[in-house]
Parts: structure tokens; C-alpha cells; sequence
């Protein structure tokens, strides 16, 4: 065993000595957030610069994965979190290239470029000092940002594939003891406890026994799972090599959503670079233990995230769900011991092989250890990908680590859990975030998903934005899920556009408890919960579309109409130049007017006025 | 018989692993269920045979045609869940099928005798079983069907809804349909099913049209006997 852990040491000197030989080393984010917003061409043109400057012996450029501030992107970070960079390359590229060689040769920090905070009056160099990244405590999204997903090497010189040479050397059953003590939860959403369910497919009967990463992250607005898989990789293959040797299997698979191109290659990357160093193949470290990894693509079905669906995926038939009464540690895939566990909840196994048990337990709640990855997105001023402590209360996220709303607008309600996740009032804000105690709200934590909304946002049309990509969604197996999923779409789709009845409330609550109770699978069961949430929370607003037909955030367009207020006009063009169908006309100083037939009530007008002189009716 | 527990308060004996659908029945309670066919087995795709299981403090409803039977359990078949699960599965149906008479039969039944929804008319008397795909697959073994599309979408069809290269035209899915949905016509020695036209074999005794030629040359390979013998009608044998 010696040799293997000598091995690794030796890779991760000999690495660290390489990088040692640059004299500054400059991070690209190039997560798909910062790719989008043309990190690429950042890339590209720093190194055409660096390399026509001479210096591309002494500054080497890192393309990472995900830094988590999407808000800001392109992200450039310099040496060890020195100097943050925010938004580079958005205007001109060319100067911001120069600014960046300037950096380089002369340590001269580019004023333009950090970033200002949310009330733009302070600067920030380094990223340490950001209320977003201070905030946070990163574990699982510790190298995310730091190493090169591509390099190996990098993520042996970050301390990788020790937790694996550990493993080796301890007992299977001790290292589901320390996965039990360490208080880990399946973070895919269910939260159940990781060792627990270790040790029923370990001790379960049957031969051969499966490991399955699930990285069929389908909510909409969640990117926790794609940023870890693009960012670190290997975090993950090391969390599952670990996880097979204490089950007892030899065969792996992660379930991979084919739209995330750049994670499967990552991965598959990753996957044989461990196999090139023997940590993963046949006889790994030279222990006998033999385990192999194959990423399968999902093919684009929301309900694959559903184990057993995602196991029937795997099975080569449609993605359905199958009734859970004999559960997947007994039969799983090809009825065969299977165990499944999000990616995140794979990542966070090398770091408690490591620093032990003890350590993971002392982060989080009573009964929720560790952190959790959340997408926060929405009207909140920092989007991004967070990873916080379990209990930080959702206003510590959202304010804190998110500064705020956007616009300096009200905090209306935060989205969790996914589309079957539910909406939170803001009398709940100070509530810890924890497993049970989203669930004990109508809500879940899901895998992590936050969509912050604003006054701006009507809980009516959100349940019918939430609904429609739910019956979309369904697999259509099981009748209340297929048929009653979309039969509450149409009385909420109803309600939203003026033709509700009275009945309606009663009838969406009755209906939601049996689809609730009466679905076969988790999607379904859950798949009443935006509408549940927001009925139970924003009454009012139901009762007032269907009694007065009126929407008072003024976001449903049969009920709305946006007029200017001729006392407050100052007649400043803002709204007549924003308009995207020109419908509103009237001269410089003049009070303007709205075309009320060609106006398609966007809201574009309310929204850009200085001066509170456009609205909702 | 190694496990006892209860069905509405009745004391039952069970086997390992028989579901609770097959004892409650065997018992004499009546459970309704759409999907589960006894040779078949259980999908667990209506929803229609759910009743409530209490285990120790916890209660929840369970799909009696895929929960085998457990020590000490209360298995109610007629609680309000029950019933609002039951209800809202048949109004759906009735919603969905407003023509099958099956549903409109089994929901008058339980009490559900109009639907509040927008009647569906694109659906058929289809309510998604997959009793016909379980049966092309398992019974004839030619896997002709299959269910395609998710969510409303969903439908049961054959490839790509072109006529299918393997279906034999022997129409036991039609046979197997709790509600008639299928659409088969024998016209003039012409069979005709899922979008595919069948030449049906004549009796040479006879002279009836009896059954598919491609059926019968499937049942000749499959089995060994000779087409001519299998030519000659059930009547005629």
C-alpha cells in the first residue's frame, strides 16, 4: 500500500514543482455561465497575448470549472484568489486583454475590472473579501474553480486519490461506520442517510452489485450537479470508487442528462485518466478490488432523475418509475443490489475518508450534516452557485450571499426544490435551511434549486409555469400524475386568465392531495406541491384572480392593463424607447400615452419608469 | 400460509410474497383495479386497487396489486383516502375515455357519475393499462406494441406509428383491451389492425377466413407443426 500512497505523492510533487516554474498562474472560469458569456474568446486572446509578449514560459492559463458567480461572468481569477476579475471581455475585449497583460507584467490591478458590490461603491480584489464567496463554505465546490478538471495531476496536487489509498487500507465495514457517523444525506433531494443505505446494499443478497452517480440534474434553473461534474470530476469518481469498494461492487455507471455535453466529457476524460494511473480498472492499487465506470447519456426525460426510472434508462427501456415497495439496495438495476447517490453526495465522500467523521459531523444541523450546493437564480442581485453550511437561513442566502433583490425591489417569495419544490413566504426567511425543515413548509430542498421572486411575481402564474412543465414532464404512467397533473393546469391556467370559479380552491386542494397521495412515484407525489404551497401561503392572490379578476403583481395578462399616470409623466421617452412593439407615443416633456390594442402588456414600460408614472390596473 | 394481518379488521393468512390484491380478493373483499390482469400480473399504472396500510404509526396508500402481504399490518380498503384516490382516478378516466363504457360502468359504481374536466376527445377509449403491450410481449412474444411519447402525450402504438414489421395480426391485444379501445375489422378475406393489413388464410375444408396467414406461419415456426395442417380451421380439425 505503501507504493500506491508513494505513487500519488510523487504525481503531486512533481506537478506542484512544474507550477512552481510559472510565476503567476491566471484562472478562466470556463463553467458553461462564463463559456456563455464568451470566456473562450478571453481565453484565447490572453494566451495569443501572453505568447506575443514572450511570457508564455513564465504565465501559464488555467481553464477551471465553475467559480459559482455567473452573475459577473467571464471570471479571471490571479494566482491563489488574488485578484478577482469580474465581467471580462463584455465590453471591449481588446482593452480588457491589455488591462490583463498590464496585470501580469506590472501587478497593476485593473480598477474596471473587480468587482463593486452590489451598491457599486466599494471594489473588491480579492475574492476572499466578497460577501458572495465569504459567505460560503465550500467542501464539495472546494477545487471548483481552483484546478483544471482536465489535469489529473491538478487534482492529485489538491490532496486527490489520498482518500482513496485510505480507503483501501481500512475495512469496508469501518468506512460505512464513519459514512453513518459522518452524518451524510443523499443531497439528490431525498436526504436519506448515505451510510444507511450503503450498508442494506452491502448486506443485501445478490451478486453482481451496482454503484450509480445520478447527474440527471433536470430542474430548471439548477446547475449545482453540471458545475461539479464539468468542475471537478473527480470528486466524484474518487467518492464512488470508495463507495464500491465498502458495498462490494465492481460495476459503476453515471447517468449523465445528455444535455450537458461538456460534463460527459469531462467525465469521460476523468475516467480514463484514473484508469491510466490505476485508480480505477482492474486491480486498483494493486489491492485485487476491481471497479469500472461507464457514463450513460440520459435521453432527455426529467423523471430519469427518479431512481428507478433512471435504473429502467439504464435497462435500455422507456424511463418509467416502478413502485418502490422492494427497495433499489435489494433490486435494483436488472433487479440487481444497486446503490444510487447524487453526484454531490458522491463528492463529499473523499473529504470525510480524510479528515474523518468527526469533521463532517461538526458542520450543519442536528440532523442535516455538512453543506449543500444551491442554484440561486431569480430577482436576486448575485445568481450564482452557492455552497453553504446545512441551517444558514434562507436570508442569510438570499440577502447575504445574494445581496439582496434586484432593483431594490421586495422580497415576495424563494422557489426550492425543484419544479415539485414550493414557494416561501417571507415570514418563514429566518428558517434554517435544513432537510425537514423545508419539507415541514410544503416545500423540499431538493437538489438544491432556489428561484428568488419578487413583488414582480404572481404565485398563480408561477404554480401554472411550475404545473405546465410538470405535466410536460410526466412519464404518463400512473393515471393521477398523468391525467390529474394536467387537469390542475387547466383550472390554474384558468384562474390566471380571469375565468375562475369559486369552487376552484377547494377543487386544486382536493385534487393535489390525491394525486399527492395517490401517484406512484416521487414526481408525482410532489408534483402538487407549487400549487399546495402557494395556495396555502398566497391565498389572497387566488382569491383575488378569481373573484375580482385581478392580478395585483400584474403579470397576467387578460387581467392587466399598464397606463401612465398623467400627474407623474415628465415625459422622459424612457418607456417609449424600451417599448418592444413602440405602442406608447407622446412628445419630449409631454405625458405619454399607451396604445391599449397593440400593447402586449409585457410590463417593459412599469419596469424602467424613474418615476412610479406607469400602472397596473 | 406464514403471514397473518388484517384487512378491515379481519384476521388473514397469507403466503410470502402474495400481494394483498389476491388475498383481499380470495377473502371476499371487493377491490376495483383496471391494469392488473392475472396473468400479466401488476404494473401499478391505474391506481384504481390502492387501499391504506398502516405499519406500526405509519399509515400510507400502497397499490394493492404490488404490496405483498407483511406480518401485522391494517389493510383498509375503504378509507377516506381510499376513496379519494379511487373517486379521482375514475373521474379522471371518465374525462380522459368519456366512451368507455367500462369506466362509465366502474365509476357509477363508486359513486362518480359526472366528470368536472373537459372531456377529451382525441384519447379513445385508451386509459393507458398497457395490458396489450404486456400481452404481444409475454403471451404472443412478437412485441409489436410498446407505449411511446410521456405525460398527455403518451399512446400505445406500434414503431414510429408505421405498421409494424413483426406484428402477426393475431389480435389478442384486442381480446386483452379491458375497454375496447382497438380497432380490428375483417373484411372480404382483408384483416386490418394498427395501421397493417393482414391476408387472412381460408379454411380448405370450409371455406371460412379464419386467422391471419402471417399469424399462422408464426404459430408453423414457432411450434413445429406443418402451415397445411394449421391451415384447416378450429371447426373443420
Amino acid at each position: 500500500m505503501h507504493t500506491s500512497l508513494s505513487k500519488i505523492e510523487k504525481i503531486a510533487t512533481e506537478y506542484t514543482s512544474r507550477m512552481k516554474g510559472f510565476q503567476k498562474i491566471i484562472r478562466i472560469c470556463t463553467g458553461t455561465g462564463c463559456v456563455s458569456s464568451g470566456a473562450l474568446r478571453v481565453h484565447d486572446g490572453l494566451q495569443k497575448a501572453i505568447d506575443s509578449e514572450g511570457l508564455s514560459e513564465k504565465v501559464l492559463i488555467k481553464k477551471t470549472g465553475c467559480h459559482g458567480l455567473c452573475e459577473r461572468g467571464p471570471i479571471v481569477v490571479f494566482g491563489n484568489e488574488e485578484i478577482l476579475y469580474q465581467a471580462v471581455g463584455k465590453r471591449k475585449i481588446e482593452e480588457d486583454i491589455h488591462l490583463l497583460i498590464s496585470t501580469i507584467k506590472y501587478n497593476k490591478t485593473a480598477e474596471n475590472l473587480l468587482y463593486k458590490g452590489t451598491d457599486k461603491t466599494k471594489r473588491y480584489v480579492s475574492s476572499r473579501e466578497i460577501p458572495f464567496y465569504s459567505g460560503q463554505t465550500r467542501l464539495v465546490l472546494a477545487l471548483n474553480g481552483i484546478i483544471d478538471p482536465e489535469e489529473i495531476e491538478d487534482y492529485i496536487a489538491h490532496g486527490g486519490y489520498r482518500a482513496l489509498a485510505k480507503a483501501l487500507t481500512m475495512e469496508r465495514d469501518e468506512i460505512i461506520n464513519w459514512i453513518e457517523k459522518s452524518g451524510l444525506r443523499g443531497k439528490g433531494g431525498g436526504g436519506f442517510p448515505t451510510g444507511l443505505k450503503w450498508r442494506s446494499c452491502k448486506e443485501s443478497d445478490g451478486f453482481p452489485k451496482f454503484v450509480l452517480a445520478n447527474g440527471d440534474e433536470g430542474d430548471p434553473g439548477a446547475f449545482m450537479d453540471r458545475s461539479l461534474m464539468e468542475g471537478n470530476p473527480h470528486a466524484v469518481i474518487e467518492g464512488m470508487i470508495i463507495g464500491a469498494y465498502a458495498i462490494g461492487a465492481n460495476q459503476g455507471y453515471i447517468y449523465v442528462r445528455d444535455e450537458y455535453p461538456l460534463a460527459v466529457e469531462r467525465l469521460s476524460k476523468a475516467i480514463s485518466h484514473a484508469e491510466e494511473l490505476g485508480f480505477l480498472g482492474k486491480n486498483i492499487l494493486n489491492t485485487g478490488f476491481d471497479f469500472h465506470i461507464g457514463i450513460f447519456r440520459g435521453g432527455g426525460a426529467f423523471v430519469c432523475g427518479e431512481s428507478t426510472a433512471l435504473m429502467t434508462s439504464i435497462e435500455g427501456k422507456a424511463g418509467e418509475p416502478r413502485a418502490k415497495y422492494i427497495h433499489t439496495v435489494e433490486k435494483g438495476l436488472w433487479e440487481k443490489p444497486t446503490n444510487l447517490n447524487n453526484v454531490e453526495t458522491w463528492a463529499s465522500i473523499p473529504e470525510i475518508i480524510n479528515r474523518g467523521w468527526e469533521w463532517f459531523a461538526s458542520i450543519g444541523t442536528e440532523k442535516s450534516k455538512g453543506t449543500k450546493v444551491f442554484s440561486l437564480v431569480g430577482k436576486v442581485n448575485n445568481t450564482g452557485l452557492v455552497e453553504v453550511p446545512m441551517g444558514m437561513t434562507l436570508r442569510e442566502i438570499i440577502f447575504g450571499l445574494g445581496g439582496g433583490i434586484q432593483g431594490g425591489k421586495k422580497f415576495k417569495a424563494v422557489q426550492t426544490g425543484g419544479p415539485s419544490g414550493g414557494c416561501i413566504p417571507e415570514q418563514y426567511l429566518d428558517m434554517p435551511v435544513d432537510f425537514d425543515s423545508l419539507t415541514g413548509l410544503g416545500s423540499m430542498m431538493g437538489s438544491g434549486g432556489m428561484i428568488v421572486m419578487d413583488e414582480r411575481n404572481c404565485m398563480v402564474d408561477v404554480a401554472r409555469y411550475f404545473l405546465k412543465f410538470l405535466v410536460e414532464e410526466s412519464c404518463g404512467k400512473c393515471v393521477p400524475c398523468r391525467e390529474g397533473v394536467r387537469r390542475m393546469y387547466e383550472i390554474v391556467d384558468r384562474i390566471s386568465t380571469g375565468k375562475g370559479r369559486e369552487e376552484d380552491i377547494a377543487h386544486l386542494e382536493e385534487l393535489g392531495k390525491a394525486v399527492q397521495i395517490g401517484s406512484l412515484c416521487g414526481l408525482g407525489q410532489s408534483a402538487p406541491n407549487p400549487v399546495l404551497s402557494t395556495l396555502k401561503y398566497f391565498h389572497d392572490e387566488y382569491v383575488l384572480h378569481i373573484k375580482e379578476k385581478r392580478c395585483p403583481a400584474g403579470v397576467c395578462k387578460e387581467l392587466i392593463k399598464f397606463t401612465i399616470v398623467p400627474e407623474k409623466c415628465t415625459g422622459c421617452m424612457r418607456c417609449a424607447s424600451e417599448c418592444p412593439v413602440k405602442c406608447i407615443t407622446g412628445e419630449k416633456k409631454q405625458v405619454h400615452e399607451i396604445n391599449q390594442s397593440r400593447c402586449i402588456k409585457c410590463g417593459t414600460c412599469y419596469d424602467v419608469c424613474r418615476f412610479d408614472a406607469v400602472k397596473i390596473e | 400460509m406464514d403471514v397473518e394481518f388484517t384487512i378491515n379488521g379481519k384476521r388473514v393468512l397469507a403466503s410470502k410474497g402474495e400481494t394483498i390484491l389476491d388475498v383481499a380478493r380470495r377473502e371476499g373483499f371487493v377491490i376495483p383495479s383496471l391494469c392488473h390482469h392475472e396473468v400479466l400480473g401488476s404494473d401499478g399504472r391505474c391506481r384504481l386497487c390502492v387501499v391504506e396500510v398502516q405499519r406500526g404509526k405509519r399509515k400510507r396508500i400502497v397499490t394493492s396489486c404490488l404490496y405483498t402481504a407483511e406480518n401485522g399490518i391494517e389493510v383498509f380498503t375503504e378509507s377516506p383516502d381510499v376513496q379519494l384516490v379511487r373517486k379521482t382516478v375514475l373521474e379522471l378516466l371518465l374525462a380522459r375515455c368519456p366512451e368507455a363504457e367500462t369506466i362509465q360502468y366502474l365509476a357509477r359504481q363508486y359513486g362518480v357519475h359526472d366528470t368536472r374536466y373537459v372531456k377529451d376527445k382525441d384519447k379513445g377509449k385508451c386509459i393507458l393499462c398497457g395490458i396489450c403491450v404486456r400481452t404481444c410481449e409475454t403471451i404472443v412474444g412478437v412485441t409489436a406494441l410498446s407505449m411511446s411519447g410521456k405525460g398527455p402525450l403518451k399512446k400505445v402504438t406500434t414503431p414510429f406509428d408505421e405498421p409494424s414489421s413483426v406484428c402477426i395480426g393475431c389480435g389478442a391485444c384486442v381480446i386483452a383491451c379491458p375497454t375496447g379501445h382497438i380497432y380490428m375489422e375483417d373484411n372480404n378475406g382483408i384483416r386490418t389492425i394498427w395501421r397493417k393489413k393482414f391476408e387472412l388464410a381460408k379454411c380448405p375444408k370450409c371455406g371460412r377466413y379464419h386467422a391471419p396467414l402471417e399469424q399462422l406461419e408464426y404459430i408453423a415456426k414457432k411450434s413445429g407443426t406443418s402451415l397445411d395442417e394449421l391451415l384447416i380451421c378450429q371447426d373443420c380439425k
